[in-house]
Order: structure tokens, then C-alpha cells, then sequence
């Protein structure tokens, strides 16, 4: 078997794959569906539903969409780059620390003041999560994928013992969690009475942002060079290991962003368990988007929605929400897949 | 062996087509390889000679056509069916993996997978046995990895007399050799001949297929155009057959060369793995002229060239350009200081091959011409690359086409144009015209010329040692980094070049300064 | 002194041993894998596989080496769908990995969910047990750390003994050195690149399970979400450590296990009483990172590793 690239692949070309990459999710998830007892029609209804069925299932899709957002593009920025960054859960958490520590009376600023500043602290904290990594890749060599996964079980162990001991709260009852964020330093809802914050407007406002890095800037264009071929960019006088550098800053600070939303937005204390996950689940997201920062948002609704659903799914049907975790694989699976195949010819040879 | 033994014919291929999509690679190609024989197969890149080879590897299933060996017919598509009738390939860029030794090497694929022992006590004797009887000297418990460039040769070949090949194809063999070490491969292959072996000889170079072969077949465009016993043609005829009319060489007239523009004193740079680097190395890069490098491939070239790309800085020693020492030396202050670099791999360090012409176009200079404050200014980028394709006559469907779609002599005018197009005063071009057809190569040649004129000092790197003594008006040689004096144009012949080439007349050199 | 007393006792090493043992089947299957050229970042996931598939057979009613031969189906199963994607296809080999490790784990707790349904706490197996074997059980700390232990921690050390000798004494050995390093000297020889490299990860991928059923079948007699817990990438760290090398990745995961050992220790004794808890269950993590950046100037890296052979392609 060989790959043959196509020169000028053909609308259908382009298309069907990922179609059909899709359509094969579904019927796989259909499969198990049917092995756990339900009814695949009324499971995938119960997930629309559930998603979608009401006001309160909407805005639960945008609030849970909300921190895919941010690790999906933190994911995809560093992924674009070369540099595989699978900490984005550590990063996260680095950025919620950040969050708690400074938003539970540490800073008695008002709001517009110290809500900016929690951000920004929060993205550094994450910068630095990720630049640990990214140093030892571009001076020793040492893959950034196993030291970024490492890291992610070093800082989980981190935060709890930050729950147990300095940032326990008093009022806890025991429970490992910290104190509530002070009123002015929670990020508002977007419209009153609406249960969304501002952590969601400030997903879509960094995927702009982002998107016009990449198109328009001299530094998409150098984090697209490096990741192409970083040879041929070095060569050409491209700075490679300080785009790498910038790269891994601009990733972590954004999979950051995810922690200070949840903490600062959603949940209003830390906990131990802020995130399921939501730094693999952004590799997903990512893949699903082609990498694209305006794909990113709506890879994170499609998988949020997944998520959300299956929630209500599980409690209607009684099929465990562990489907929505395989229907997410299988998609990042033949995904990859299907995108390799809008550009390459199978050929027996 | 007495006289009256009937010609015996080892290898037939008839009416081999093989198309890819619109292209043609082979068409209708028939030869016979008889025993004893060496045919010679002479042809462009491109020509279809590789897919040829394929074909009989297995590697490939022909459309049309069959392959006879020793009156048997070969099944297509299957990859050991070849090896296992006999037949041996040595190809040009060896296939040995590095950390192995040399007897693993060659043992390799030679037994089969599911025995439970690779029995090296035999394996090293049996090639002890055969590199005595066919002078090809190298250690059994050596690490590939560690071994020059001939010894590999060497190894590729045992690993063809192992498996008791009768059939020998040598696939542009002499590229990596020194004019000594191809004469002793000639002489091996000589006596592999004498124990009854036939030989088939891919090459581009026409005097070694005068010297070696019996028969010549000649491969354009995928279809067989001539076929000539060597001793009723000559080098001329064979070119324009190969090429398809009068080779018309642009005329490459001596020049007055001007001042240093670039010199280095005493340069001694870092090796890399088992790549030397620059030994004390003393040279001028002169305004006007073409400045030759000839060496074994291997000897130090990669280390020059990564020196005045900016991939490397002196360890020792005095660089300086224009008269100004050295600082700081990194790709983006070579660029800054007027080097033009044209890299010796263009498809992986010269250009990125999903980006568009347009995006490669200003890859050194999108900082500086196509950018304010860090925004791009796509529109400049864009119109940018449309003069380039007029001025340097790349062949494209247009700006946004992605690099990788475009052939190599294509990408050559791109790269060409992009450091051309800023009138540099340096030009370093490492293997400028590697794997070009004759075309794009008197293009090349050419605009190298053409900035010489305009005062550019050139450095023109190169395996070939031909190209070498045509274009460059003083011809330094590299062996295991350490740089000859420089010759002046038409001051040396072939052999005086390859003895250095070998190492030799180094020490002299010493004692003499 | 405390700590010469924890280091010359025997129940330590044989911790250490047993703490050693799941890590030395992942560690063989990782490094049979990158030998032939494919980095399998699907451990995880498929230890998380194994350490199911082999617990749940038991429970079903398979002998404890029948349970043993469901987890290495499981994993090669896993192993077949990695290496589609990641040899033939040539797909990144990052993002496939990781991909199987979601998989492999979110169908585990799946399944789980799916056959029980109702229970709170898993159900318990009659796991292996400890065999003395005679007379070299009878040696001093070295007999009981190294002769008593079960039966699956000796299959362990067999599995590196015919590693090593199948990969340097071997036709088949060679020809998946060779995919790793040069793979078009391979294909030259008329072998299969792609069945080599396809037949490494499934071989790799299915140890890899074996060392998460020792998990539930030996080291405990459950299956618990979160008790793979990382050691997939503890073992692609010990591959580096070990130079590619089954001898030194066999001696790095004894070393590793013996640091964790120690530190378990270690939390019993006045210095655990005041450094948290957290601090010692961080320390394999950071030891794997320090033996990364240890080694990653001197260690030969397989030439081909995670480069996709494309036959035909320049």
C-alpha cells in the first residue's frame, strides 16, 4: 500500500472523509448503545436533548464549552507550532491556583482592576507550566510529550496538597477545597439572570485573537514555519527555539485561561476535581477543528454538547456517560485519519 | 574457460510500461543484460531508469510488459522474487542502517525470519572468504555507522555477492567516490565479471560509461532511444542522445577577480556525529569569481557550508566579511552581511513544502520587506512572488500553489530568485544543480555566472567534479576538513584533484607554510 | 541508622521488585515498539485496558492465566488499531497514542459500568500468589526479594531475557533493529517494513496490557479507576533511561521501583511526618524527569524512530 498526495483534490475529496469519519463515530457509539441495553435512536435523542432541549441545557452546553475553548486553542497553537503539548490539564490548574490564591482577599481591589489582573497572573503562572517543558526541549532534546504529561500528575499532586494545607478552607467541613473568591474578583454573567459568565465571551474573544495572530502577524507566521519544517526555518533566520519559547508561553497562558474562567466564572472555589479532564479533552478538540482557532469553538460546542448530553442521557437511559469519552476517541481517531485522506490516494502497489 | 561458450542471455525485460496517472515512466522499454556483460544505462534524472529498477525490485507492478530472468519468467509485485533469483542492487544512497555492524548489515533479510539464530560465527567467515576473493576490505564487527563512505560502498556490494548474486546493478555508484576509489571499484567489478557476474551500470556521467561498459542503453523521457556497444560511440553522441539535441553548455569565460570579500584565517569549526568539521581552514572569497570546493562528499563540505550559512560559528580562527570580523553569527547575520545561501537539500532545508511559492519566497526577508510592526502585508508578499516568476521563469500555476507540487529544477529558480533578486556580494551555492535535468542546469550555471559578472565573490560546493573545473576560476579541495591551497583555473588535471581529494599533499602543504 | 535498615531489609526489595514488575512488561512492550521506529504513547490507556480485560476474565470464571491471555488479546487488539493508523497510514504518532489511551480507557470504564452496573466497590479475585521457589528462596534478603514472589513477576523477567535474546540473536531480532534505525534497508531486502513495524506494536501493545493485569492480578485482586495512575509514561521515560536497551531498561525499572519503595518507607518515619505526602507521591514523576533530561544527550535514539516509512516516497 502506498500514499499518493493529489495535486488538486476535488470538493468531494475534501469533504467526504471527515463526513465519514463522523457518520462511523455514530454508528460505532450506536454500536455500544446497543451492547449496554439502549436504544441507539433514543440514546442520541436523549444527548440532543439533553444539549440542547432547553434554555437551562443550552447555556449548560456554552458554560461546559467554555473551558474547551481555551485548552482547545491552547492545543491547537502549540499542536500548529510542533510542540505537543499534552499538560494543558496542569496548566489549567496552575492557572486556577493563581486565581484562588489571589481572588480570596489577597487583593481587595475592585472588580475592573483586579479581574484583569487575576487574568493575567493566571496566564503567566500557565506560561511557565508549559516554558519548564519547552526549555528542556529546545536545550536538552527531552520530548515535551512525556514531561508535559508528567507534569500533569506533579501538579494535580500539587494542588491537593495545597487543598490540604495553605489554601484549605477554614469553613470546608474538611472537605479539600479552598475558600470562596471574594464578590469582585468573580467574573460577571453576561446578561442577569442568565447562568453565563463572562469567561465565555472572553473564549470567543481569544479565538478572534488568536486566529489573527495566525493569519496577519509575523508571529503566525514563524509558528507556522517552525512547525512545517523547522529546518528550512532555521535556515532561513527564523529565531526557531525563541518561536518555540513564545509558543509554549502563548499555550499555556491560554490553557491558564480555562482555570481562572472555571474558578473565577463557573465554580467560585477551587476544588480537586475543577477539571475532568478538560486538557486532554482540548487535544480533541484541536484535532476535531484541523487545528484552526475559529474551528476550535465550534469543535468545543459539538464536543461540550456530547458531553453535556450524555450527562442526561446516562440519567435517562441508563447507558453509561463514558460513551460520550469513546465517541470523542473514535472521533480524534478517525479524524486524523479522514484528514489524511483528503489529501492522499491509497494506492495498491 | 575455453572459447566456444554460447552467449548466454541472464536478463530480459520486454515492452515494460509503467504509468503514473498522465505520466509515462516507462514506455514500452525492452533490453537484455547477456552474461559477463556490463551494459551501461544512461539517461537524465527523470528518464524512468529508477522506475525501471522498481519494476524489477517488485517495488512496482508494470502496467504492460515482463521481466525474464535466466529464462524464467518474474512474477510482478513481488519484492524478494528479484533478490531471491539472484539479482543484487547496490543503490545510490545506501541502504544500511547505522547502528548495526557490518556483518548484520549484510546478513540482513539473507535468512529466514523465523530461524532462531543468526549464526554469526558462519556469517563473518563466509564474508571474510568473499572479501578476499573480491578485494573488497572491510572489518565484519565494524559499526556502519562508523565507516567512510567507500566502505559502505564495499558493504553494499558484499551484501549483493552474500546472497550469491549473479546479476549486479550499481545505481550511480561512483558519486560519492574519489577518482581512485572508483578506479578500485572498477577493478572489483572487473573481476566480478571474470567469475562469470553481469553487470547493469546506472550513470550519468559519460566518460566512466565509456570506461566500464560494453553496451550502452539510452533512457529518455521513459522510452529506450538508443542503444550503442561502447566502442562504436563517443561522449558526444551519448549527451545528445541523452538529451535530445546539441547540448549547448553556456560559455563560462575567466574572470578578473576583485577583492576578498569574505576570509577565513585558520578556521576551525565543531564536527557533527560522524561528519568532520573544519580543520584550520585558510581561504579568500573574491569579488568576481567562482571559487570551486571538490572533495569526497562527506570531508567537511556540510561544515563550511553551515559556516557561511550562519548554522555555525568558528571555534577558533579569524572569519571576517568585507574586512569586518565576525559576531554574533547566526543565519539571520549571514543574511544580514550579503550571503546569498543556496542549501545543498532544497526540499527540506531550502523551502517548507506545504507552504505556498509565495510564503517561501520571503522566508528570510518577511521581517524586513513584507511586514510593519509585526502585521504581514500579504498583498506586497503576493505581488512579490509574481515578479519573481516572471524574472526567474518559474514554471507554476501561480503564487498560492503549495512548493511541494513543484519540480526541483522549479523550486531551484525559486530559491535562485530569492536570494539573487537583492544583488548579494557573497553566494554560496552547495550543490546547486544535484538532481536537475540539463535544462534547469544551464539555467543555473548560468545565473551563477551572470552574478559573478555583476561582482558577486560565488562558492560553488560540489561532488561532481566536472562541474567543478568548468565554472570555477580557483579550485580549492577538501579532505577530512582540512582545505588544499587554491588552484587556478586550468592549472590541474583530474588526478592531480583526486590525489588530494584522497588526503594526499596535505602534510607537504604543512611543511611548506 | 533508619534508612541503611529500610535499604538492607528484605521485605523492601521485594517490594521493590513487585512495585518493578508491571513496569517491566509495559517497559518491553514500549521499547520492542520504538526499536522497530513506533513511539506508542497508547500505554496508558492499553495498561488501563489490560488490568480490566484480565481482571474481569478471572471474575467471569478464567483461570488466572487464562485472565493473563485475555489482557495480552486486549492489548494487541489495541496494539492492531495503532498501528494501522500510525505505520501504513503513517499518522502522527503523538496524536494517535494518544488517542488510544482515550479509547482504550473511556471503553474500559464502559465496559466496567456496562457488566456492573449496580456495585460500589469492585469485586474481588483470587489473584496470584507468592511461589517460593526451593532452595534459592532460602538466601538471604536475596532469596525472599527476588524467589518468592508470583508467578507473573518471574514471567516478567522471562519476557526480558527473550526480548533481548529474540532482538540480538535473531533474523527477526535484526530486521526490527534495522526498521527502527534504516527502514529502507529493509525494504530493500524485500521485507516488510510495515508487517515488522505493524508486528512490533501489536507484540509491544499486548505486554504492555500484561503489565497492567499484573496490577489487578497480582500486585491487588481489584480493579480501581485511577490505578494505573501515569506509570505508561513512567515506563516511556525508563526506555530512554534505558538506552533502548532491554538489560537497562530492566535494571532503570528495578532502580525506579526500588525509589518508590524507599519513599513509601520513607512517609512511615519522622521525615514523613513533617514533608507532605504529596511531596514523595510526586517524586516518581520527577525522577522520570530527571532521568529524561539525564540521559537525553548520551542515549542512541532509534535513527527512524517516529518517522513513517512512505515506500516509494523521496
Amino acid at each position: 500500500m502506498r500514499l499518493e498526495p493529489i495535486a488538486n483534490p476535488t470538493l468531494a475529496r475534501r469533504t467526504l472523509p471527515p463526513v465519514l469519519a463522523l457518520a462511523m463515530t455514530f454508528a460505532v457509539a450506536a454500536l455500544l448503545a446497543m451492547i449496554a441495553g439502549g436504544n441507539p435512536a433514543a440514546v442520541f435523542g436523549e444527548i440532543l436533548k439533553g444539549a440542547f432541549g432547553s434554555k437551562f441545557a443550552v447555556l449548560e452546553t456554552l458554560n461546559r464549552a467554555t473551558p474547551l475553548i481555551f485548552t482547545g486553542l491552547a492545543v491547537a497553537v502549540a499542536f500548529r507550532a510542533k510542540l505537543w503539548n499534552i499538560g494543558a490539564e496542569a496548566q489549567l490548574y496552575a492557572g486556577a491556583v493563581v486565581t484562588a490564591v489571589l481572588g480570596t482577599g489577597a487583593l481587595g481591589w475592585p472588580s475592573p482592576v483586579l479581574l484583569p489582573v487575576i487574568a493575567v497572573a493566571a496566564m503567566l503562572a500557565g506560561a511557565f507550566v508549559l516554558f519548564v517543558p519547552a526549555v528542556l526541549k529546545t536545550r536538552f532534546g527531552v520530548d515535551e510529550v512525556v514531561t508535559t504529561l508528567l507534569f500533569n500528575f506533579i501538579f494535580l499532586l500539587f494542588v491537593s496538597y495545597l487543598l490540604e494545607g495553605p489554601l484549605k478552607d477554614p469553613m470546608g467541613m474538611g472537605w479539600p477545597k479552598s475558600a470562596r473568591l471574594i464578590p469582585e474578583a468573580r467574573l460577571p454573567r453576561i446578561v442577569e439572570g442568565l447562568r453565563l459568565h463572562w469567561g465565555f465571551a472572553l473564549a470567543l474573544i481569544s479565538a478572534v485573537a488568536i486566529w489573527i495572530v495566525d493569519a496577519r502577524t509575523t508571529l503566525g507566521f514563524e509558528m507556522r514555519a517552525v512547525g512545517q519544517n523547522a529546518e528550512a526555518a532555521r535556515f532561513a533566520g527564523i529565531p526557531v527555539t525563541r518561536v518555540i519559547l513564545k509558543t509554549a508561553l502563548l499555550s499555556g497562558g491560554l490553557a491558564a485561561l480555562a482555570g481562572y474562567s472555571e474558578v473565577a466564572g463557573l465554580k467560585g472555589s477551587l476544588t480537586l476535581d475543577l477539571s475532568p479532564g478538560y486538557g486532554y479533552t482540548g487535544i480533541v478538540v484541536a484535532m476535531l477543528a484541523l487545528l484552526h482557532p475559529l474551528g476550535v469553538v465550534v469543535a468545543a460546542l459539538f464536543v461540550a454538547a456530547i458531553f453535556v448530553g450524555a450527562d442526561s442521557m446516562s440519567r435517562a437511559v441508563g447507558v453509561p456517560t463514558y460513551l460520550a469519552d469513546i465517541m470523542l476517541a473514535t472521533a480524534l481517531l478517525l479524524m486524523v485519519l479522514a484528514i489524511l485522506l483528503t489529501k492522499f490516494r491509497v494506492r495498491r502497489d | 574457460m575455453t572459447g566456444a561458450e554460447p552467449v548466454q542471455t541472464v536478463l530480459r525485460l520486454s515492452n515494460i510500461t509503467k504509468r503514473f496517472g498522465s505520466l509515462t515512466a516507462n514506455d514500452a522499454v525492452s533490453f537484455h543484460l547477456d552474461r559477463g556483460e556490463v551494459v551501461a544505462l544512461l539517461g537524465e534524472n527523470g528518464a524512468g531508469k529508477t522506475t525501471l529498477m522498481n519494476i524489477l525490485f517488485g517495488q512496482y507492478t508494470a502496467d504492460e510488459g515482463e521481466v525474464e530472468l535466466f529464462g524464467q519468467t518474474l512474477p510482478p509485485g513481488n519484492p524478494r522474487a528479484a533478490l531471491d533469483a539472484g539479482v543484487g542492487m547496490v543503490h545510490q544512497h545506501f541502504t544500511l542502517a547505522g547502528n548495526l555492524t557490518v556483518w548484520e548489515n549484510i546478513v540482513l533479510g539473507a535468512q529466514p525470519l523465523a530461524a532462531m539464530s543468526l549464526r554469526p560465527g558462519e556469517v563473518k567467515a563466509r564474508i571474510r572468504d568473499l572479501s578476499a576473493r573480491f578485494h573488497l576490505k572491510v572489518d565484519p564487527d565494524a559499526r556502519v555507522g562508523r565507516l567512510t563512505v567507500g566502505e559502505r560502498q564495499r558493504v553494499e556490494i558484499l551484501k549483493a555477492l552474500y546472497r550469491d548474486a549473479r546479476i549486479l546493478i550499481l545505481d550511480e555508484p561512483t558519486a560519492v567516490l574519489t577518482p581512485q576509489e572508483t578506479d578500485a571499484l572498477f577493478s572489483t567489478l572487473r573481476e566480478a565479471i571474470g567469475m562469470g557476474l553481469s553487470i547493469i551500470f546506472i550513470s550519468h556521467k559519460l566518460h566512466e560509461v565509456m570506461a566500464i561498459s560494453d553496451r550502452v542503453l539510452v533512457l529518455r523521457h521513459g522510452k529506450l532511444v538508443a542503444e550503442r556497444p561502447t566502442a562504436e560511440t563517443n561522449r558526444e553522441e551519448l549527451a545528445a542522445l541523452m538529451v535530445g539535441a546539441e547540448v549547448t553548455m553556456p560559455e563560462i569565460t575567466p574572470s578578473t577577480p576583485g577583492a576578498p570579500r569574505l576570509s577565513l584565517r585558520a578556521v576551525s569549526t565543531e564536527g557533527e556525529g560522524d561528519k568532520p568539521g573544519l580543520d584550520a581552514v585558510t581561504m579568500d572569497l573574491c569579488a568576481g569569481q567562482i571559487t570551486g570546493l571538490a572533495g569526497v562528499s562527506g570531508n567537511g563540505q556540510a561544515a563550511l557550508s553551515d559556516l557561511l550559512s550562519g548554522l555555525r560559528a568558528p571555534i577558533s580562527g579569524d572569519m571576517t566579511v568585507a574586512g569586518e570580523p565576525i559576531s554574533g553569527w547566526t543565519p539571520r547575520t549571514a543574511i544580514g552581511h550579503g550571503i546569498a545561501r543556496i542549501p545543498e537539500d532544497r526540499h527540506h532545508t531550502g523551502t517548507i513544502a506545504d507552504f505556498t511559492l509565495a510564503e517561501n519566497a520571503i522566508l528570510e526577508t518577511y521581517g524586513s520587506d513584507f511586514s510593519r510592526r509585526g502585521w504581514m502585508d500579504w498583498a506586497r508578499v503576493r505581488s512579490h512572488a509574481e515578479e519573481l516568476i516572471a524574472t526567474y521563469d518559474i514554471r507554476c500555476p501561480g503564487p498560492d500553489v503549495r512548493i511541494r507540487l513543484l519540480s526541483g529544477g522549479n523550486m531551484q529558480k525559486l530559491i535562485l530568485g530569492r536570494v539573487l533578486e537583492w544583488g548579494p556580494e557573497i553566494i554560496l551555492a552547495n550543490q546547486p544543480v544535484r538532481g536537475l535535468d540539463i535544462g534547469a542546469v544551464n539555467y543555473v550555471h548560468g545565473r551563477l555566472a551572470e552574478a559573478r559578472d555583476a561582482g558577486a565573490a560565488v562558492l560553488l560546493i560540489s561532488e561532481d567534479l566536472d562541474e567543478i573545473m568548468r565554472l570555477s576560476d580557483v579550485i580549492h579541495v577538501i579532505s577530512e576538513g582540512r582545505l588544499s591551497p587554491p588552484f587556478a583555473r586550468g592549472t590541474m588535471k583530474p588526478e592531480d584533484l583526486g590525489a588530494w581529494m584522497a588526503g594526499h599533499g596535505f602534510e607537504e602543504a604543512a611543511h611548506a607554510s | 541508622m533508619e534508612l541503611l535498615e529500610i535499604l538492607l531489609s528484605a521485605s523492601f526489595w521485594a517490594a521493590a521488585i513487585r512495585i518493578a514488575s508491571p513496569l517491566i512488561f509495559a517497559t518491553m512492550g514500549e521499547l520492542i515498539c520504538e526499536r522497530a521506529g513506533v513511539l506508542n504513547l497508547g500505554i496508558e490507556g492499553i495498561m488501563v485496558a489490560g488490568a480490566f480485560a484480565g481482571w474481569i476474565a478471572v471474575w467471569a470464571g478464567l483461570p488466572l492465566w487464562g485472565g493473563v491471555a485475555v489482557a495480552l488479546l486486549t492489548g494487541m487488539a489495541f496494539g492492531l488499531v495503532h498501528s494501522i493508523l500510525s505505520v501504513p497510514f503513517g499518522l502522527s504518532q503523538h496524536v494517535v497514542g494518544v488517542g488510544i489511551t482515550l479509547l482504550a480507557t473511556s471503553l474500559t470504564f464502559y465496559t466496567y459500568r456496562v457488566v456492573l452496573p449496580e456495585v460500589s466497590s469492585p469485586p474481588k479475585i483470587e489473584a496470584f500468589q507468592a511461589f517460593e521457589i526451593p532452595i534459592l528462596s532460602q538466601i538471604p534478603i536475596v532469596g525472599p526479594a527476588f524467589f518468592a514472589q508470583t508467578p507473573l513477576t518471574y514471567a516478567a523477567f522471562v519476557v526480558v531475557i527473550v526480548t533481548a535474546l529474540v532482538l540480538y540473536r535473531t533474523p527477526l531480532g535484526l530486521a526490527v533493529r534495522a526498521a527502527g534505525e534504516n527502514p529502507s534497508a529493509v525494504a530493500a531486502q524485500g521485507l516488510s517494513v510495515t508487517a515488522i513495524r505493524m508486528g512490533a506494536v501489536i507484540v509491544g501493545s499486548g505486554l504492555m496490557a500484561v503489565g497492567g493485569a499484573f496490577l489487578t492480578m497480582s500486585a491487588f485482586d481489584s480493579f480501581f479507576f485511577d490505578m494505573v495512575n501515569g506509570r505508561g509514561w513512567i515506563c516511556i521515560a525508563l526506555v530512554v533511561f534505558g538506552a533502548w536497551k532491554p538489560g537497562k531498561a530492566l535494571l532503570g525499572a528495578i532502580l525506579f521501583a526500588a525509589f518508590d519503595a524507599f519513599q513509601i518507607r520513607l512517609q512511615q518515619t519522622p521525615v514523613g511526618a513533617v514533608v507532605p505526602y504529596q511531596v514523595f507521591l510526586m517524586m516518581p514523576y520527577f525522577l522520570s524527569i530527571l532521568a529524561l533530561v539525564a540521559m537525553s544527550r548520551r542515549a542512541e535514539v532509534p535513527a527512524a524512530l517516529m518517522v513513517p516509512f512512505n515506500k516509494g516516497e523521496r
